[in-house]
């Protein structure tokens, strides 16, 4: 599903950030990307939703070798890959519905042939009450789980959360871990970046540690 | 029977309720909130300077427009006419020579009138030097023959002047070159500094609309960026601002337009209305009527249209250019 093979990545003329970058990422999968802070794991996970290109190596992402890939090509590849970001990137004029709603609305589909797909997703996120309100008056634990949904509603392959459970407390924390951990039985590959030793513990799966700009995997 | 026509009645009014509220609903859950929102304080700020300086723009074009017609009116009006001057002489019947310069310019080609300033006429325009009660017999005083001309095809003016020389020594011909030649030189240089100033003023509105629509475009990076993420075409994403930012544009540039053109329509209606006035005199004397007419409507027209296009489409360029810089940057290059 995504491959990296000798990936490096500089900024400008300064030294490499990330070096020698070599793993697969399989379908239906579930790893944490984790390192200390700096390491790299945004600039990592920019590549894998196509935010960056390497400067040097060979990504291969659901097929495409992505230094061939024309900027046209790009949308319709990350329609296949979810994103929740560290800091939601909600719009505050839209309520959680057309929050959640919106990848399915760029798409150029009608309101009525998603509406209850959207509801139910909420729903499953445990937003159900809070599915008019703006992101404005919601909690960081709301906006995460929204984050989530909206990341979620056009069944991506691959779903990369980005600390995800950075600004919940741990009951939270643990909560959101099952919903990915659920989404992962339905058949989605996930990637979670965390420092978040605590959370990594509760699950037995693959760790993908960044240090020194190299990566280290432990199956 | 009345209990199953009433029980009919009923069943129908509810049908009719029941789909009434459908659509009412189904009308509902189609407003969707745009993705770009319709007003924020950058928004209104960019609508308001729009309007500002297409209202500015359409005053400099309706004055140049009004100075321009008034120009051609001034050079058309004088054109018009010319004069004979005749001039007395010992043992001159100034009657015969006046009637004899008439009937030979009646008799050129191109000569619509000719009319002779009678003693009163000639007598008030004396009036401010000689004072009231002037025998023009009793002074030599030069006696002048109006000649209005067809200004489509002109008489000639030097075979007119050596024919009135021959027939009456003391005639001479006032064809007002002088006069034109210099108003047309000056209407020409007014025109021409108008036309200096729109251009200033049109090269202002441009760049203010450009930079106002990239300021309040602004702010709205975080919107094209969660668009992008989320897998909208690049197409989409210019084309909600684009929308958007055309309806501000057009909003907007209205706004100025119309106000400028109700600034017209307020002062032609106050010299109208105030015609005998010193004020409103003046300003006729110099404006005319003060209509801008059809050309003034479409320059603002065209004005208002350009903004709202212009608006448009930098909000659209802004756009491309921030999904170019957000799209797979290369560090290096980027």
């Amino acid at each position: 599903m995504v491959r990296f093979e000798n990936v490096g990545l500089r900024y400008d003329m300064g030294p490499e950030v990330l070096r020698d970058l070599s793993f697969q990422i399989w379908p239906q999968s579930f790893q944490f990307l984790t390192g200390p802070s700096g390491a790299g794991k945004t600039s990592l996970l920019r590549m894998l939703f196509l935010a960056l290109k390497p400067t040097r190596g060979l990504i291969t992402i659901l097929g495409k070798d992505v230094s061939t890939l024309k900027r046209a090509d790009l949308p319709l590849i990350r329609r296949r890959i979810g994103v929740v970001f560290q800091d939601f990137r909600l719009l505050d004029h839209l309520t959680t519905y057309e929050n959640v709603a919106l990848p399915l609305r760029v798409r150029g589909k009608e309101e009525a042939e998603y509406r209850r797909d959207v509801v139910d997703l909420i729903k499953w996120v445990g937003l159900g009450e809070r599915l008019n309100a703006p992101p404005l008056v919601l909690s960081g634990g709301e906006k995460q789980r929204a984050a989530i949904a909206r990341a979620l509603i056009d069944r991506p392959d691959i779903l990369l959360a980005d600390e995800p459970t950075g600004n919940v407390d741990p009951p939270l924390a643990r909560r959101i871990l099952r919903l990915f951990l659920e989404l992962n039985r339905s058949g989605t590959a996930v990637v979670i970046a965390t420092h978040d030793v605590g959370l990594m513990d509760q699950v037995e799966a693959r760790r993908l540690v960044l240090a020194d700009g190299r990566v280290t995997i432990y199956d | 029977m009345i209990e199953v026509v009433v029980s009919r009645a009923q069943r129908l009014s509810e049908r009719l309720l029941e789909r009434a509220t459908g659509l009412i609903q189904r009308r509902i859950e189609a407003r969707q909130t745009p993705i770009v929102p319709p007003a924020n304080v950058a928004g209104r700020a960019l609508m308001t300077v729009l309007g500002i300086m297409t209202f500015l723009a359409s005053l400099t074009f309706g004055a140049v427009t009004l100075v321009s017609d008034t120009a051609a009116q001034w050079q058309s009006q004088i054109s018009r006419e010319i004069t004979i001057q005749v001039r007395p002489a010992e043992g001159v019947d100034m009657a015969a020579a006046l009637q004899k310069v008439q009937d030979l310019v009646l008799a050129t080609p191109g000569v619509e009138s000719a009319s002779v300033l009678d003693d009163a006429a000639t007598g008030r325009l004396l009036e401010p030097w000689l004072g009231e009660g002037l025998d023009l017999n009793e002074l030599p005083v030069p006696r002048l023959v109006i000649i209005a001309i067809n200004e489509a095809s002109p008489p000639d003016f030097s075979m007119l002047k050596a024919n009135l020389e021959a027939a009456v020594p003391q005639a001479s011909l006032d064809d007002h070159r002088a006069w034109v030649s210099r108003l047309v030189a000056m209407a020409h240089a007014t025109v021409a500094i108008g036309l200096a100033i729109l251009s200033l003023v049109l090269t202002a509105t441009v760049l203010t609309v450009i930079f106002a629509t990239r300021g309040a475009m602004a702010g709205n990076r975080h919107i094209v960026e969660v668009l992008h993420f989320v897998g909208a075409q690049s197409s989409f994403i210019a084309g909600e601002f684009q929308h958007h930012f055309l309806r501000l544009g057009l909003i907007g540039a209205c706004t100025g337009g119309v106000g400028a053109l109700l600034l017209f329509a307020a002062i032609g209606d106050w010299t109208a209305s105030n015609q005998a006035t010193p004020e409103a005199d003046q300003i006729s004397a110099l404006f005319g009527s003060f209509a801008i007419g059809w050309t003034g409507y479409a320059g603002v027209f065209v004005l208002v249209a350009t903004v709202a296009g212009l608006t448009a489409l930098t909000s659209r360029l802004t756009v491309t250019r921030q999904l170019a810089a957000i799209d797979m940057i290369s560090p290096v290059e980027g």
